[in-house]
């Protein structure tokens, strides 16, 4: 079964997600194609996925497909026509690359998966859905099957120390694929705490209000001996900064104690945070998803809640 | 320049949500509203009307079921000033591929320079339609956007990665999916409420449409559902309901039980 894994990559690091993926593909057996397409490969780094099980690695280096995803799927199409799946672990960029892969081959796309396998029969891919209450197995009426892997679903563990041979491969962009550029990036910002060492997080999301309602979470958090933390939907919209995120695009942590503040509890959210070992929960809808994960549900009003509970942990 | 909106009906958020054991689809026979991801994509669009740009009419495009009247009615209370519902038994049971092909078909005939998603759809969690959709018309695409701006005949958008933040500009005609943080939605008016049994409702089949039936369906799915199970069994959760902050002695006691504290 020839199998292809898409490599996403930035500044010089691969995607934790798509290494996760390739190591995975790898250890089913057979021969596993790495792809990586970018600007300025270096062709011995590229080599280097021979150590998550890539038995070749094909890189497509051109101008054109510098960090967006429409010319990627440009340079991956002539390569996926040829194979019989096509993998892909999370991420922003994956994300798009996988759908419009699928659109442009007329694939079936299977998303936020959690295991897969590869094999005379076809692939096949097992999603949980329905706020993770069921798993469902699907397979693939047509080559090649497309999957999307959930984040931080696949150990990016190295195989071996092998070094992959390496083929550069011709890039055809199409003229309104490359139509879009990138006018800017602004990094993550470094330095502060590192959410990713604290034992407890006291996490808020939009439930709390308003960013003037922060020093109440940052109140309870130092009543826990811990610290704060967001989501994307709140740093987004820019009540606190990205270094506190934790989620998919964001920091994945797992503190001892995990209390979710006025969080409903995306998937996006989930994927950063479901091992942490305690998770409390306070939030006023009782059908938030994150009651279905929380070890202790709390149904209320979180601003009235978070200050009783820091008077109470005062009170000890 | 026409802006189009996609729009989809969900099981509402207090439905509780199942798929059919025989036929491996979502069960719709409850209570359905619209997805609440796609209202960020409504206000988006009447917040450029309301920033001066010269937008002739917003359009809300929705596939699915004939009685998804009742969301498509709030679509049109937000602000959408017509909808298009693509609707036809030989849709069900479409799989991502057939309905980003589906939708894209219909978008190719409504003359949008702007097609604007919601990031997700809260029932299926698939957050690739844009994605997909973008291919089919050849635009470029601009996923997860958090902020949004148009000059000119280029739009230029802020979207958060595992890395920070991109800004990305692109021409228009384009395909955009933005973040729920975007905006914030307004509540319609009593006004817009009524106003909005007034506008108009095109209801159109997939021949209509001009869509393949062979790509589309159940027939047509190129994802195909083996099996459904359970999934690993997990200790079920304690649930405290507070009132007037009334649980936190219960919550220490908790968290002391647990040792974390």
């Amino acid at each position: 079964m020839a199998t292809i894994v898409f490599m996403d990559h930035d500044e010089g690091a691969f995607n934790p997600n798509s290494l996760g993926v390739l190591a995975k593909a790898a250890s089913l057996g057979g021969e596993v194609t790495a792809f990586v397409g970018g600007s300025g490969i270096d062709d011995a780094w590229a080599g280097g996925l021979g150590a998550y099980g890539a038995s070749k690695v094909l890189v497509a280096d051109d101008a054109a497909l510098a960090g967006l995803p429409q010319p990627l799927v440009d340079a991956l199409e002539p390569h996926a026509r040829e194979a019989d799946a096509v993998l892909f672990g999370a991420g922003v960029v994956s994300a798009d690359v996988a759908a419009g892969l699928a659109a442009r081959v007329g694939s079936g796309i299977n998303c936020e998966t959690t295991d897969f396998r590869l094999g005379d029969g076809g692939a096949v891919a097992v999603r949980p859905a329905l706020g993770d209450t069921v798993m469902v197995e699907s397979s693939f009426a047509s080559s090649p099957a497309i999957i999307l892997g959930r984040a931080n679903a696949f150990a990016p563990e190295p195989t071996g120390s092998g070094t992959a041979p390496v083929e550069r491969v011709e890039v055809t962009v199409q003229e309104w694929s490359s139509a879009a550029r990138m006018a800017g990036r602004e990094q993550a910002e470094t330095g502060g705490v590192d959410i990713t060492e604290a034992d407890v997080l006291v996490a808020f999301g939009r439930g709390i209000g308003g960013p003037e309602n922060i020093p109440v979470v940052e109140q309870l958090a130092k009543a826990l001996g811990g610290e704060v933390a967001a989501t994307r939907a709140v740093v987004d919209a820019g009540w606190t900064s990205y270094s506190m995120q934790v989620g998919q695009t964001g920091k994945t942590v797992s503190p001892k104690l995990y209390v979710a503040c006025g969080i409903s509890g995306a998937i996006q959210h989930k994927v950063g945070m479901a091992n942490a070992g305690v998770i409390v929960a306070i939030n006023k809808d009782v059908n938030a998803p994150i009651f279905e994960f929380a070890d202790l549900g709390v149904v209320g009003d979180v601003l009235t809640v978070m200050p009783k509970l820091t008077e109470a942990l005062a009170a000890r | 320049m026409n802006i189009a909106v996609c729009v989809k009906e969900v099981p509402s958020a207090t439905s509780a949500k199942r798929l059919d054991p025989s036929t491996h689809r979502l069960d719709r026979s409850g209570d359905s509203e619209l997805n609440p991801f796609d209202v960020h994509g409504l206000e988006e669009a009447i917040k450029l009307r309301e920033a001066g740009h010269e937008v002739e009419e917003i359009v809300a495009v929705c596939m699915g079921r004939e009685n998804a009247q009742r969301p498509l009615q709030k679509a049109l209370a937000l602000g959408a000033d017509r909808v298009v519902l693509l609707t036809d038994p030989a849709l069900a049971g479409s799989d991502i591929s057939g309905t980003a092909y589906a939708l894209a078909t219909v978008l190719e005939g409504q003359n949008a320079d702007l097609v604007i998603l919601g990031q997700q759809a809260s029932d299926a969690d698939c957050y690739v339609m844009a994605a997909a959709v973008a291919d089919h018309l050849r635009r470029p695409l601009v996923t997860q956007v958090a902020s949004l701006s148009l000059e000119g005949g280029t739009l230029r958008a802020k979207r958060q990665t595992e890395h920070g933040y991109d800004v990305i500009e692109a021409p228009l005609p384009a395909v955009v999916s933005v973040s729920d943080a975007i905006n914030t939605p307004r509540l319609p008016s009593i006004k817009a409420i009524m106003g909005a049994k007034k506008k108009p409702t095109d209801q159109v089949s997939a021949a209509d449409a001009g869509i393949d039936s062979s790509r589309v369906g159940e027939a047509g799915a190129q994802s195909v559902v083996r099996s459904v199970s359970p999934p690993p069994a997990k200790q079920e959760g304690r649930r405290i309901e507070d009132t007037g902050g009334d649980s936190a002695g219960a919550i220490v006691e908790f968290l002391a039980e647990r040792g974390v504290i």
